[in-house]
């Protein structure tokens, strides 16, 4: 077989003791609608899919929901606790999304403010320790900090979510340092979450040795979706082979592909 | 209870008043909701799926129903 072959075969990742084999997470929000986000979770590829936590609708409770179309047996519902500010309101989400859902992989965001989406750290690093007594397998959004990251691991997470750039900006990665620095640091996973703006600021992350990617709005937002979420699915693949292939030296001068032997 | 054999509770922050005596389970059917594709919180404590259909619903209950929807 060869190395090709063998990489889209064989290449998968783990996270609190379950396999997937797309590197590639996204989010369920900003859709024009149902029928266009399930089109782009299933060009994108994902295995897992971002889900918030919210009121039903008693005035209308009728109304389409997202389990009628992206299908939680086929698809991981990861639920998340964006819009929670306190370690308390997003332990109290997560309590109500395991008993929504059923199982107990969940996604912990605790913001530190509404300007920067921020996360607050200290909240952060509390509700993964809460969570974690709690049987709870937490993925965990945070800032892209390596010794935060190792705080994270410690406290119980079992995967560490550093931000590219904020929420919903899509500037791209920011700190390609720092990113790296986590990725040496720690032996949790980590997954560039948030600040990926197109196809090739996701191949930066997987270059680095990321274990994957998560996004939402570049796909959301883009004027094809679907498109998009194509663009995506090949760039978490590329930046992943192309990390896993080595990239060459980088030199600060010009140095000749043609042979300089046997010039005419 | 008042002598109508109701009782007044909170779903999801707005008041109702329902027949006494209903099971969770039963209520989430009242409003139109499946009760295998939500959660029910009451009085600040989950309560788990198996037992909906033997939660009984009290009089000044405060309860939130969720469900999963589009987010990052």
């Amino acid at each position: 077989m060869n190395a090709q072959a063998r990489i889209e075969t064989e290449d998968s990742w783990s996270v609190a003791g379950r396999t997937f084999r797309s590197r590639l997470i996204v989010g369920t929000g900003k859709y024009k609608d149902f029928e266009q986000n399930a089109a782009a979770v299933e060009a994108s590829g994902a295995e897992i899919v971002t889900v918030a936590v919210r009121r039903v609708n008693i005035s209308d409770p009728k109304a389409p929901m997202l389990t009628d179309f992206i299908d939680p047996k086929k698809i991981t519902y990861l639920p998340n606790t964006a819009g929670c500010f306190t370690a308390e309101d997003a332990i109290r989400t997560l309590r109500l999304a395991r008993e929504a859902g059923g199982w107990d992989l969940v996604k912990l965001e605790v913001l530190g403010e509404a300007r920067t989406l921020y996360p607050n750290m200290v909240e952060t690093i509390r509700a993964t320790e809460v969570l974690a007594r709690e049987g709870f397998k937490p993925m965990v959004y945070c800032t892209d900090d390596p010794i935060a990251a190792k705080q994270l691991e410690d406290a119980g997470a079992v995967a560490v979510m550093p931000l590219g750039a904020p929420i919903g900006s899509g500037l791209g990665l920011q700190n390609r340092v720092t990113i790296r620095l986590i990725v040496e640091g720690t032996k949790l996973p980590v997954l560039v979450d948030a600040g990926v703006g197109t196809a090739s600021d996701a191949a930066v992350a997987m270059e680095l040795g990321c274990t994957g990617v998560l996004m939402n709005t570049a796909i959301a937002e883009a004027k094809d979706p679907v498109l998009m979420a194509r663009a995506m699915k090949a760039s978490v693949e590329a930046g992943r082979m192309a990390y896993l292939a080595g990239r060459m030296g980088r030199r600060m001068y010009a140095d000749p592909s043609s042979p300089l032997a046997g010039l005419i | 209870m008042s002598v109508d054999g109701t009782i007044g509770i909170h779903v999801n922050g707005e008041h109702r008043r329902v027949r006494a005596g209903l099971t969770l389970a039963e209520l989430a059917n009242e409003l139109g909701l499946a009760p295998e594709k939500v959660a029910v919180e009451r009085n600040l404590e989950v309560v788990p799926r198996g037992t909906l259909d033997q939660v009984i619903v009290e009089d000044g209950d405060e309860l939130e129903i969720v469900h999963f929807v589009g987010g990052g």
